[in-house]
């Protein structure tokens, strides 16, 4: 394990996809990491001293000092650890490609919000638009390779990663199937095969378990936002 | 034989980070300024999914989306370096800069075109904003220390808004005051006196005129 020198710690909450691709960006180096669960509804002063700005989770402290906001750790993880499993291409241009599409992926947070939050009544038009969004991801991010690295897992596979386990949870709540073999073939495939890589398949949580969890999740959301409105 | 070329648009804040990363690097490019009231079928090729400026053009490949473009200029030329070289303090410079780009900048939007009680709370937000930034200006004269780097780059857009701040006072409330944000407003002094930024500012009386219309369009709508 590379560890030599190195004292990491991670700041988390369960069930965060966030969170996540930390993880699975250390685990897939070998980084040995300390895990601190934080609870959100009444996060620590250590969370609000590393993390002034956003107060969130995840945030990583390697010897004393924080990195926070899950992609910039990426990179930041990517850059400290270059030698061990790379999750970007060597090409310069290739890597900004690869930043192109988790921008992207960015940039369409308000579409995927907006699914997620729907309901059987109103999930007609946020899942056009969330299909219309993966199958952009789909034909021209993934096209016909087995992952969005290449041949294997890269820093937009963990960031799209999130699809396998958390997003199968929102469409149930949505009550609405978008990302299924027959609307969107490549893409299914994908999934699969990121579930079975050994390093994400023991970091999965139990099923029901994260549902309940977002369902929790969008109960508190939908209430805070009917309180705003009254 | 290296082609680089650039799209762009004259009051794109975007638009001039590019630039202002080439120039320096010392990049010869090719400029072309768009009309996105009449975008060219190049525009549409290269950028299909975004369809805006800037896109640089590298020996034929298309780069897009401003701070990545920047970010791609840092590794392939040579030159002053736009991001430091400490895995940390590249940490670092990539979190303020997407700090401006998600937070500072939709806040400081948000408290000019809202109204009321929502204006209030939006000023509070640009505010807030705005004092971390001036917070990590302490002690630097750039936010990339003695020299300019991605965040100054990043920060552009602070400081064109701030060339046009007297001119738009009659239309907005300006929150970046010398007695609120000594650091930033002499930042904006530093950093638009740096040569190769000075010879890539907009006109401002041409930049206020068409912010003043977006302005008022934006409220109109709004309302």
């Amino acid at each position: 394990m590379e560890n030599s020198g190195h004292i990491v710690k991670l700041y988390g909450a369960w069930g965060s996809p966030f969170v996540h691709r930390v993880i699975w960006a250390l685990k897939l180096k070998g980084v040995e990491y300390e895990y601190i669960e934080e609870d959100l509804s009444n996060k620590s002063s250590s969370l609000l001293e590393y993390n002034p700005v956003h107060k969130e989770v995840p945030v990583l402290i390697h010897n004393g000092k924080p990195v926070v906001d899950s992609i910039v750790i990426l990179e930041y993880i990517e850059e400290t650890w270059p030698h061990l499993y790379p999750l970007l291409p060597a090409d310069s241009y290739d890597r900004a490609l690869a930043r192109f599409w988790i921008d992207f992926g960015q940039q369409k947070r308000p579409t995927v919000h907006a699914f997620c939050g729907s309901s059987k009544e109103n999930n007609e038009k946020t899942g056009e638009k969330m299909l219309e969004t993966l199958n952009i991801i789909q034909d021209q991010a993934l096209g016909d390779k087995k992952f969005f690295g290449g041949d294997s897992i890269g820093m937009v596979d963990l960031y799209f990663g999130w699809y396998v386990q958390w997003f199968p949870c929102f469409e149930q709540l949505a009550g609405l199937q978008v990302l299924n073999p027959s609307n969107l073939p490549k893409l299914h495939k994908w999934a699969m095969n990121f579930k079975e890589e050994p390093i994400i398949k023991e970091t999965l949580y139990d099923s029901k378990k994260l549902l309940l969890h977002l369902e929790g999740i969008r109960k508190k959301r939908y209430m805070a936002a009917q309180a705003r409105v009254l | 034989m290296e082609s680089v070329k650039l799209f762009g648009t004259w009051s794109s804040p975007s638009s001039k980070r590019v630039e202002i990363a080439l120039k320096l690097k010392g990049v010869e490019y090719e400029y072309v300024e768009e009309d996105l009231q009449n975008k060219s079928p190049d525009l549409l090729k290269y950028n299909p999914i975004h369809k805006k400026v800037p896109i640089l053009l590298h020996n034929g490949k298309p780069i897009v989306e401003s701070l990545l473009i920047v970010e791609y200029i840092d590794e392939t030329w040579p030159g002053p370096a736009i991001l430091p070289s400490d895995p940390y303090d590249r940490a670092m410079a990539r979190f303020w800069a997407k700090f401006l780009d998600e937070k500072c900048w939709p806040a400081m939007k948000k408290a000019w075109l809202s109204t009321g009680e929502e204006q209030e709370k939006a000023n509070e937000e640009a505010n807030e904003a705005l004092m971390f930034l001036e917070n990590e200006l302490k002690g630097k004269k750039f936010f990339g220390g003695d020299t300019i780097g991605l965040v100054d780059i990043a920060a552009n857009l602070i400081a064109l808004w701030y060339g046009i701040n007297e001119e738009l006072s009659g239309l907005i409330q300006q929150p970046l005051t010398k007695d609120k944000f000594p650091n930033l407003c002499e930042w904006v002094d530093e950093y638009t006196n740096c040569s190769f930024v000075k010879e890539n500012l907009p006109p401002t009386d041409k930049l206020a005129q068409l912010y003043m219309a977006r302005i008022q369009a934006d409220k109109a709508s709004a309302q």
